[in-house]
């Protein structure tokens, strides 16, 4: 579009690519900072001397012959065994998606579908858990979880991040429920489906960008998690998060700090992969609560 | 849809929910009334060649026995509230009768666990929340404006700074700020004070964290801003054009009241999130110049010999007397909007 009251003065044009510029750095340089300096030994990534040796890495050089090395990686990862934390996420995330998105499309749509008052009772309820810090949750959980001997396990974690994913699931779920006709399932059990058939044969195929949308949201809980991962998983089984902030508490001789460096960019990559094949989705989960309720 | 199908439908939901959100609510209540066993001594006499030595120890096996008969403890009612790690009634009558004036009153309450955590975690809420807001709503402006090709790459790298995890993002600013990272250096260099350090005095830690809030959540704000512009009704836009509307009057006269909606909505959010906030005190190791209501239990969780579930409890209930009281304007605004429709 060229007509004249929509061009820009160049002032304007100016002024505006310089403050997408000014927030690109803030948003992506500390990320592109970490990955280049996680390639380095501590000596550079800390430098006292100038802080242009992060760059370069004339130590690093001078102690390995090349300007990168693999040392902070090797260490965290097979020395400090990260790779087992890696796995136990894997576990923790596929358990969680799953299962809260089978509870959620069950509730949600009930929540979407149902007229009586109850149903806002139980979105305003939601709505209250949503906003308990989870660590007040997790001071409710830990006594009876060391009386029922059930604490320290993989399952009672997965299954705690279910339940306070919940409420959000539910709520995403249940408005992109709502943007779907009531026609669709009424004409189905015209046609003779029982209530469930209709959700799985006429709702759940159209549901589709809904559901990995919320599972996305879900996933990016449980990947995230520390609260909960840290204080229920004991030192054998942790995920990714509590480990690494393990290695900040355990490591403060010289070179360990450049571990937790190296974990935290191998903590980082997943999710730059993810944003890239998944932004549009994210972008519209993010909306989806705003603009329908 | 009947009862009956909406309960086969909802249940296991509701089931996870009432399990692991309302019982444990529960829990904290009940666990707050109690407090840790008294230690029981036991002397031993230990004679030898020079004369016979008392030593006094923890006698493990009573301990444990109590434990075992009581695990939450021994009953204290609400003792736990009243005392100097929370609520401090008495320290605080102390400090009104005999402070000289008001700057030593607000340094000594500072100096009440409790409520130096309660004014951080206020504190934090309401400066981020409305910067995080203006901040969203400029970059979306800013963002809707340049050419299309750009807008996809800017939405990549703007969303990082939101979905990497807040201890995870938390750690890579510590790391850059420390006096030996490139932010440090440049701040360092460009006061001309090889002295400074962002960690050193409350204040700067304060100015750090809230830095930080701002980085984290104003992709949020940003991108449900931005969907939103994609909305606004162009002929308005047009017809305040032909009004003669400068560029900054059709922001301020149309665009803005369109979007306040949303503004509520992402204000929401942040005060739910932000009265939360964790991961950073841990992530900046700032829990000596600022601690906030979720580090306070997570310490007490993590006490060095066991955890201190009395205290935790009882702050975890002064929390969630918070939230409640934060949702309130929310909870009852949709009742009336629900109250309406039916």
């Amino acid at each position: 579009m060229s007509i004249p009251a929509h061009r820009k003065p160049p002032s304007l044009i100016l002024l505006s690519t310089g403050f997408v510029l000014f927030w690109l750095v803030i948003a992506a340089f500390p990320f592109l900072w970490t990955m280049w300096g996680s390639f380095k030994v501590e000596g550079d990534f800390f430098s006292r001397a100038d802080w242009m040796n992060a760059l370069t890495g004339p130590v690093t050089v001078k102690q390995h012959g090349s300007a990168f090395t693999l040392d902070g990686y090797e260490g965290a990862w097979i020395q400090q065994e990260f790779w087992k934390s890696v796995i136990n996420t894997g576990i923790v995330t596929f358990f969680v998606v799953t299962i809260s998105l089978t509870l959620g499309t069950l509730g949600g749509y009930a929540l979407a579908r149902s007229e009586f008052k109850y149903t806002f009772w139980i979105l305003m309820a939601a709505l209250v858990f949503r906003a308990m810090p989870h660590v007040t949750l997790v001071s409710g959980y830990l006594l009876p979880f060391f009386e029922m001997n059930i604490w320290g396990y993989l399952p009672t974690t997965i299954i705690v991040l279910v339940a306070i994913n919940q409420p959000f699931t539910l709520w995403m779920l249940h408005s992109f429920f709502l943007s779907i006709p009531k026609d669709l399932d009424e004409a189905a059990m015209v046609d003779g489906c029982t209530r469930f058939q209709a959700f799985r044969l006429a709702i759940i195929p159209v549901m589709w960008p809904g559901v990995v949308t919320t599972g996305l949201f879900s996933f990016l809980l449980a990947y995230n998690d520390f609260t909960v991962t840290s204080m229920l998983l004991n030192q054998d089984n942790l995920t990714m998060i509590p480990k690494l902030n393990g290695f900040l508490g355990s490591t403060q001789e010289d070179g360990k700090v450049m571990y937790a460096v190296a974990a935290v960019v191998s903590a980082i990559v997943p999710l730059f992969v993810l944003i890239l094949f998944f932004q549009r989705q994210i972008v519209s989960g993010l909306t989806a609560g705003a603009v329908k309720g | 849809m009947k009862h009956k199908t909406f309960m086969a439908f909802i249940w296991p939901s509701l089931l996870a929910m009432i399990l692991f959100i309302a019982l444990p609510i529960v829990s904290v209540g009940y666990q707050s009334l109690f407090i840790e066993h008294e230690q029981v001594l036991k002397e031993a006499k230990n004679c030898g060649p020079f004369g016979c030595t008392t030593s006094v120890s923890v006698d493990a096996e009573a301990m444990n026995a109590l434990r075992e008969e009581q695990p939450a403890g021994r009953y204290n009612g609400l003792g736990t509230y009243a005392n100097g790690s929370h609520l401090a009634f008495d320290e605080i009558t102390e400090i009104f009768a005999s402070s000289q004036n008001f700057g030593e009153i607000r340094t000594r309450i500072m100096n009440l666990p409790f409520y130096k955590a309660l004014i951080f975690t206020l504190a934090y809420t309401f400066i981020v929340t409305p910067l995080v807001i203006i901040l969203g709503f400029i970059i979306a402006i800013v963002v809707n404006s340049i050419p299309k090709a750009l807008k996809g790459p800017v939405i990549f790298f703007s969303l990082l700074p939101m979905l990497v995890t807040p201890l995870v993002g938390s750690l890579v600013l510590f790391w850059m700020i420390d006096s030996r990272g490139v932010i440090g250096a440049l701040l360092q260099a460009l006061f001309q004070d090889p002295s400074l350090s962002l960690k050193a005095s409350p204040t700067l830690t304060w100015i750090t964290l809230f830095v930080y809030g701002v980085w984290h959540s104003a992709p949020f704000a940003f991108v449900v801003f931005y969907a939103g512009l994609q909305t606004v009704p162009q002929d308005t836009l047009e017809s305040a054009m032909v009004d003669g509307a400068s560029r900054w009057e059709r922001v301020r006269f149309v665009t803005i009241p369109y979007l306040m909606p949303l503004a509520t909505f992402i204000a929401l959010m942040q005060l739910m999130d932000n009265f939360r906030v964790f991961e950073p005190i841990i992530g900046f190791s700032a829990a000596a110049n600022a601690t906030t209501l979720s580090y306070l239990i997570y310490n007490d969780l993590r006490a060095a010999e066991s955890p201190l579930f009395g205290s935790a409890a009882a702050t975890s209930m002064l929390t969630i007397v918070g939230v409640i009281i934060l949702l309130l304007p929310v909870l009852r605004r949709n009742w009336r909007d629900f109250n309406r429709k039916a």
